[in-house]
């Protein structure tokens, strides 16, 4: 019983880290129509990012802040100096990222090592609630409720604010909100910063759990883009929801069918994208 | 129709230096190195058939690779000989690349992309995690190479010759291909689709057929890695290698034959040679990869072709060819 | 028994050539043809007329089998092929050509025709022999394009002609394949006065074993060409009949001038 409490409990949170990773992702699928493989990359960085800021005694959710900035600036010269070039070829623009990830990942084993880092739990948050005999690990409800935190001021963003409205609109049809007069270049811009950011947040939050080690970008990815096109492009529900349901599944495989756990997680996105393109909840077909 | 042309009497050379290229060569690091150069450029080639003539990019054909190479490489661990193995290996990339075929035709661009991206994961999960089936990360060794009428091909210069008569086969038939009535079908649901099937093609059916004619040659070039190597690991399924072979055709030119060869040669190289000085290859795959895609996307061939038409023209003054007098009258 | 007996022994007129009945479809809420009837006599030269956005082309499509129907039938020389597939329609004997230029930009214009032929015989499977090499095909594309006048350049790559020439080329593809039926899609499009009067001709020298539906907007050619049209407004038929009936209807000017 308390196996599968922990099992559900690490579910929830890895499923509110992959909500800070996916959400970014599904926005810049949904508004650029690219999915992004170097989406995995800006997880890595942010998390080294991170580990180098903690290390210097800096408090924990400032590295993350900053590290998210950081990261948020590097997307933005991306996408405005080499997406941006070429414009309107998708295949392209995706095939950089492709190269792009390498880069990163190769420049990160050269600055940071081939070790892995693993900074320590935040002070305030270490230890477990114990509720019923049972343990909670403090820092993963943590995790969760600032996943669920920042879920809602995506949807705040999206929803209500008139930056939201265009980017529905841009995720709707690009070339008709043009014409409108919204700048979807720029938005573009700020959609892949935005989503930069959020991964590197999502990377600092989760390096007392997963650590930081190379190859943790060619990890986080698959999962990423498992949980889009589960939940659908251009959805953050959907990528709320599938970022949990893959959460379950990947911790639950994991540890059932340790053999078997990337076919668990590829299998359902193989089968979606064959039956049902555009996801759960999704606006855009693939 | 001329029988010498440009074309081949080129061929007919490169054949002859690479043919010849023992009795010159004699180090046997950089005979090794032109038989990856050759087993890779088959992969290339095959590759190609997808990408360069049938407009669908797939980022997937590493986890082909690597079930023909590890079909192979299990068979003959478990006692088989490599005839048996050879066979069994290349039957089952096919049946696999019926099944890729089957799910990923289901949509072409970025969702066929995604499709065979993440297939090649699952192969890649598959062999990294089911260490019971493929030792995981311990890989599989390849204990010697067959001997094919009577020669063995233990040594690097045999094995060289034996990879250069397949290649020779390899480019034959694709060249075979390229000039055929299927090779222009599948020439034609690349550029109009829509029109194809209007002209009475069966375009999915089609597609799918190239699919398991470019798994086929695929296997083919796994094959000849698990014999090159004596070794296969999951790395060999992994996106990076995916991303390597996709980088072969793209940088030397897809619309080619001559272009998935030329960027085998280059990718080879680079990462052999040039990682002897540079420890960090995948940066610099990438960083080409960046180059090529926002500079140069037609790849090196075309690229180069243009550009060197370009200049010709300019030297010479030459306006581009127009339509008929009666249009420019008008 | 002579021509004339088996006709009053049949008792009817011959079936359509082509015939289409209550055809429907919709894109997400906007319903693009509504319940279209059409019926075309053999040998017939039909006009489809209407504004932009009448949904002519659409009707094109939907016969060629590119896009699927939401409801109706349309059959082709007496068989319903609403369920057949696309790419066997043209098997049957039905060509079209289309409004934007589709042609396959990195051939030359004989193996663009080549193409065409190629699509309905049994060698698009071959992956052996060399295509180049299979003169009957090619002959027949050659014979193809010197219909349209086009024969003396036909290694030019498409690329290299003008926008007249790619029309002709389009319509050497269609004739290429001995349609039974033939669907042009404004045809005349973008042509000058010259290439008009040959495009003209060349239809006009079709003989009248094969049927000629056409869309167009150019109003003198088309006029002088049709026997029958047919006028297309927001999806519907309005109006049907001889050139002169539709020229003298009111309701045809209604649509044209809104009055």
């Amino acid at each position: 019983m308390s196996q599968w409490l922990t099992l559900a409990v690490n579910s929830i949170s890895y499923g509110g880290l992959l909500f800070l990773l996916s959400a970014g992702f599904s926005l810049i699928f949904g508004l650029m129509r690219i999915p992004n493989l170097m989406h995995g990359s800006f997880f890595l960085l942010g998390a080294y990012f991170g580990v180098t800021f903690l290390a210097q005694g800096m408090n924990f959710w400032l590295a993350a802040l900053l590290s998210a900035a950081a990261m948020a600036v590097i997307g933005a010269i991306i996408e405005r100096f080499l997406l941006r070039r070429l414009a309107g070829q998708e295949l392209a623009q995706v095939l950089l990222t492709l190269g792009l990830s390498f880069v990163v990942a190769d420049a990160c084993l050269m600055i940071w090592t081939g070790d892995p880092w693993q900074p320590e739990t935040p002070h305030a948050f270490q230890g477990a609630l114990q509720v019923e005999g049972l343990f909670f690990p403090i820092f993963r409800l943590v995790i969760v409720l600032v996943a669920v935190a920042i879920a809602i001021a995506l949807w705040l963003l999206v929803d209500w604010t008139r930056l939201g409205a265009m980017i529905r609109a841009g995720v709707d049809d690009a070339p008709m909100a043009r014409v409108v007069g919204i700048k979807v270049s720029q938005l573009f811009t700020l959609i892949f910063a935005l989503g930069a950011g959020l991964a590197a947040f999502a990377g600092v939050i989760g390096s007392p759990v997963l650590s930081v080690y190379p190859g943790l970008d060619n990890e986080m990815l698959p999962v990423a883009l498992i949980v889009v096109i589960l939940g659908g492009t251009g959805s953050l529900l959907g990528a709320l929801v599938g970022s949990f349901i893959i959460g379950f599944l990947y911790n639950f495989g994991q540890a059932w069918f340790p053999d078997l756990a990337y076919v668990i997680l590829f299998l359902p996105m193989v089968v979606v994208l064959v039956l049902r393109p555009q996801g759960l909840f999704g606006k855009v077909v693939p | 129709m001329r029988l010498v042309t440009p074309q081949r009497i080129a061929a007919a050379i490169a054949i002859l230096v690479l043919a010849t290229l023992p009795a010159w060569v004699t180090d046997t690091y950089y005979i090794n190195i032109t038989s990856q150069i050759l087993l890779f450029a088959v992969f290339a080639l095959a590759l190609n058939v997808l990408v360069g003539y049938g407009g669908l990019v797939s980022l997937g054909h590493a986890g082909l690779f690597a079930i023909a190479g590890y079909t192979a490489a299990l068979l003959m661990e478990a006692g088989h000989g490599h005839l048996l193995s050879d066979v069994a290996g290349l039957v089952a990339v096919v049946i696999a690349s019926a099944v890729f075929g089957v799910l990923a035709l289901r949509a072409t661009g970025i969702g066929f992309l995604m499709i065979t991206l993440a297939l090649g994961q699952i192969v890649w999960g598959l062999a990294y995690r089911w260490a019971g089936l493929t030792h995981g990360d311990n890989g599989v060794n390849v204990s010697g190479r067959p001997t094919v009428f009577g020669l063995g091909l233990t040594g690097a210069t045999s094995f060289y010759f034996a990879t250069l008569v397949v290649f020779v086969i390899t480019v034959a038939a694709m060249a075979l291909f390229v000039r055929s009535p299927f090779g222009a079908s599948l020439r034609g649901t690349r550029d109009q689709p829509r029109r194809m099937s209007a002209l009475g093609y069966n375009v999915w059916l089609i597609r799918f057929v190239a699919f398991l004619f470019s798994g086929f040659w695929t296997g083919v070039a796994g094959l000849l890695f698990i014999y090159y190597n004596q070794f296969i690991s999951p790395q060999v399924a992994a996106l990076t290698s995916s991303a390597e072979a996709l980088l072969m055709v793209i940088s030397g030119g897809s619309a080619t034959l001559l272009g998935p060869i030329v960027g085998a040669a280059i990718v080879v190289i680079m990462k052999n040679v040039v990682s002897a000085y540079v420890e960090r290859w995948n940066m610099a795959l990438g960083i080409i990869f960046v180059l090529i895609i926002t500079f140069m996307p037609e790849g090196l061939v075309p690229g180069s072709v243009r550009l060197w038409k370009l200049a010709w023209q300019g030297m010479r003054k030459q306006p581009a060819a127009s339509g008929t007098l009666k249009e420019q009258q008008s | 028994m002579n021509a004339l007996a088996q006709d009053t022994a049949a008792g009817a007129a011959p079936p359509p050539a082509l015939a289409v009945r209550g055809l429907t479809k919709s894109f997400g809420g906007l319903r693009v043809t509504k319940g279209v009837d059409l019926a075309v006599a053999p040998g017939e030269r039909r006009l489809i007329i209407g504004p932009n956005g009448a949904g002519k082309t659409t009707l094109f499509n939907l016969i060629t089998g590119e896009i699927a129907p939401d409801d109706g039938a349309i059959v082709f020389q007496g068989t319903d092929i609403t369920r057949l597939p696309c790419r066997r329609r043209v098997h049957l004997g039905l060509a079209r050509t289309y409004q934007i230029i589709t042609l396959f930009a990195r051939d030359t214009i004989l193996r663009n025709v080549t193409l065409a032929l190629l699509g309905l015989s049994h060698l698009r499977w071959n992956p052996f022999i060399d295509l180049d090499h299979q003169h009957h095909l090619t002959e027949a594309a050659r014979a193809a394009l010197a219909r349209v006048g086009l024969d003396h350049i036909c290694d030019r790559p498409l690329a290299q002609t003008s926008y007249g020439e790619r029309r002709r080329v389009e319509i050497a593809m269609a004739l290429a394949q001995n349609p039974k039926v033939l669907l042009l899609d404004e045809p005349f499009a973008g042509l000058s006065v010259d290439e008009r009067r040959d495009v003209r001709n060349l239809l006009t020298a079709i003989p009248r074993d094969v049927t000629i539906v056409m869309i167009e907007h150019d109003m003198d050619v088309a006029l002088e060409f049709a026997e029958r049209i047919t006028l297309l407004h927001f999806g519907e038929v309005i109006v049907e009949g001889s050139r002169a009936e539709v020229v003298a209807d009111p309701r045809t000017r209604e649509v044209y001038l809104g009055h």
